[in-house]
């Protein structure tokens, strides 16, 4: 069913906004996406109506405020198709989830294991593992990037062995957009007995994955690039997994018995959950999911779909202008540049005419160098935008670039 | 001519434009117009890193003045680069340091030199200054 794109843009109350004097046009959801009024309503909700906090209170708002919390558990647990509600784990992110992982495997690797990462990945999917490495001299193997910005997946298989512990790969790269092929990755890594994770931070406001048809090992996400909150995210872990790692933080929460000989740790989800959480954050995190399924996943990926070919068409009647990310499976991300013209000038000034892109390396440098860029102006799609606002992007564009040679 | 008549000359040759389209095209002219820093220079030490440009400075001192020549791999950048080299260079070290940067907010070119922005700019005007200091040093020993 189409969508009425219309009718959703009235849930955002940011659309409305002007910048320079034009209505905002905003096309860096890959950056985060806007939030729904009803979104906005549940943090507002939460402070004004039941505050408290969660897990330990005997009064009645604390027990609302953590039904609440543990409901948006629920949401996440029955959205991603995954077994058991403890082995969701609340984090600050994606982020945070790769590094509660990369922490918890610096127990189980040893000299000589290895650990593979792609070449398209963001910069919180790099520096966490090359930290692993140092702390356990474990090596890191990269799989190469193809041209159109595809992974090269016959070099993953050569690189793959007995040796490999860990594989991590992105399920869409945030700089182009490039849907990965998450499944062969995890079903290759778990012929060699290798664990996968897959960071989900770009992927999951596009596509609905199924962790259990998936069998992935470990899968992280962020809410704010799905309609929800910053400073709130989601890690996934099998639970035999779970159970395997050692807690992350000490603190509050995260405990079953403390005293100064010995203490025993909670059972999981909040063995890795210490400290009060982002618990506006967390029920917010839900009501986003709510959102995102009373649209539809099939209909935000057709409407996506639509703005992706129309835009790419008429971008690329633009003379001298290249689009990074060619392969067939893409998301709504156009990362591009103008012969001669640096993208930063560009998104200049396009941003002087009210549309928002985003402009530079985008944490991905070795993409960036692949191709001997600086960087590349990224348009990010989302399944608010319209078709009046593409054409904006590119009557925006094509002024830039008369201003610019 | 000192910095703050400099300043004053840009601010009104800013005010001529209606708009922000006009005031970018001339900034923009002024980025084609910078004396290009020879390329000799354009090493690791004299690069200014942002996040989203790049600027290379280098400064020399001839008869108590400081010379600088700059340059940017984007032209908006480059085009604040020129409008700074041009307040700032053939200035005595004293001058450049006691001297502010207001005058780039009379302009209206404020969120150029936001340091969220990460164009370089920011680190540049730091650079020059810090160039000034080491330059006063020299004179006074």
């Amino acid at each position: 069913m189409a969508l009425d794109v219309q009718k959703i843009r009235a849930d955002f109350p940011i659309l409305k906004r002007q910048v320079n004097g034009y209505p905002l046009v905003y096309l860096d959801n890959a950056a985060t996406s806007q939030k729904p009024q009803m979104v906005i309503d549940a943090i507002v909700n939460y402070y004004s109506h039941y505050n408290a906090n969660i897990h330990r209170g005997v009064h009645s708002l604390s027990q609302e405020a953590t039904d609440a919390y543990e409901a948006a558990r629920k949401k996440i647990q029955q959205h991603f198709g995954i077994q058991h509600a403890h082995e969701v784990i609340f984090t600050a992110g994606t982020t945070h989830g790769i590094n509660l992982i990369a922490s918890g495997f610096s127990s189980l690797l040893n000299k000589g294991d290895e650990i593979i990462v792609s070449a398209l990945e963001h910069h919180s999917n790099i520096v966490p593992w090359q930290m692993l490495c140092e702390r356990t001299g474990a090596t890191l193997q990269v799989i190469p990037m193809n041209e159109d910005g595809t992974l090269a997946i016959s070099d993953y298989s050569k690189i793959l062995s007995e040796k490999t512990k860990l594989v991590f790969v992105n399920h869409i790269s945030n700089a182009l957009g490039t849907i990965n092929p998450i499944e062969i990755i995890i079903q290759k890594a778990h012929e060699v007995g290798a664990a996968v994770l897959i960071d989900g931070a770009q992927a999951c406001s596009h596509v609905k994955p199924d962790f259990a048809a998936l069998d992935v090992d470990f899968y992280v996400t962020s809410a704010h690039k799905m309609c929800g909150p910053t400073g709130v995210g989601v890690l996934y872990g099998k639970e035999t997994w779970l159970r395997k790692l050692p807690p992350y933080q000490g603190g509050g929460e995260m405990i079953k018995e403390v005293s100064f000989e010995k203490t025993t740790y909670a059972d999981l989800p909040h063995k890795f959950e210490a400290g009060t959480p982002n618990i506006a954050g967390g029920i917010a995190f839900g009501a986003a999911i709510d959102y995102l399924n009373s649209i539809g996943f099939d209909a935000i990926e057709a409407h996506e779909k639509f703005l992706l070919e129309y835009a790419t068409k008429k971008l690329l009647e633009i003379e001298g202008l290249r689009i990074y990310g060619t392969g067939t499976k893409k998301t709504s991300v156009i990362s591009f540049n103008i012969e001669g013209i640096h993208p930063y000038d560009i998104g200049t000034i396009v941003d002087k005419l009210g549309i928002a892109v985003r402009t530079g390396h985008h944490c991905a440098q070795p993409i960036m160098d692949f191709y001997k860029i600086p960087g590349t102006v990224r348009a990010s799609f989302a399944f608010y935008n319209t078709k009046e606002e593409v054409d904006r992007l590119v009557a925006a564009v094509s002024k830039a670039k008369q201003m610019l040679t | 001519m000192t910095i703050e008549a400099i300043q004053e000359e840009l601010i009104d040759e800013f005010a001529m434009f209606e708009d922000w389209m006009q005031k970018y095209e001339y900034m923009i002219e002024l980025g084609k117009t910078l004396p290009l820093i020879d390329p000799s220079l354009k090493t690791e030490d004299k690069l200014i890193k942002g996040c989203q440009s790049k600027v290379w400075l280098h400064s020399e001192l001839k008869d108590g003045k400081i010379e600088f020549t700059a340059d940017s791999d984007a032209i908006i950048t480059k085009g604040i680069v020129a409008i700074l080299v041009r307040v700032f260079s053939k200035q005595s070290p004293e001058a450049i340091l006691t001297a502010d940067t207001s005058f780039i907010d009379e302009i209206g070119l404020k969120e150029h030199l936001s340091p969220t922005r990460a164009n370089g700019l920011v680190s540049m005007i730091k650079q020059m200054k810090l160039d000034a200091i080491a330059y006063q040093t020299q004179l006074n020993t």
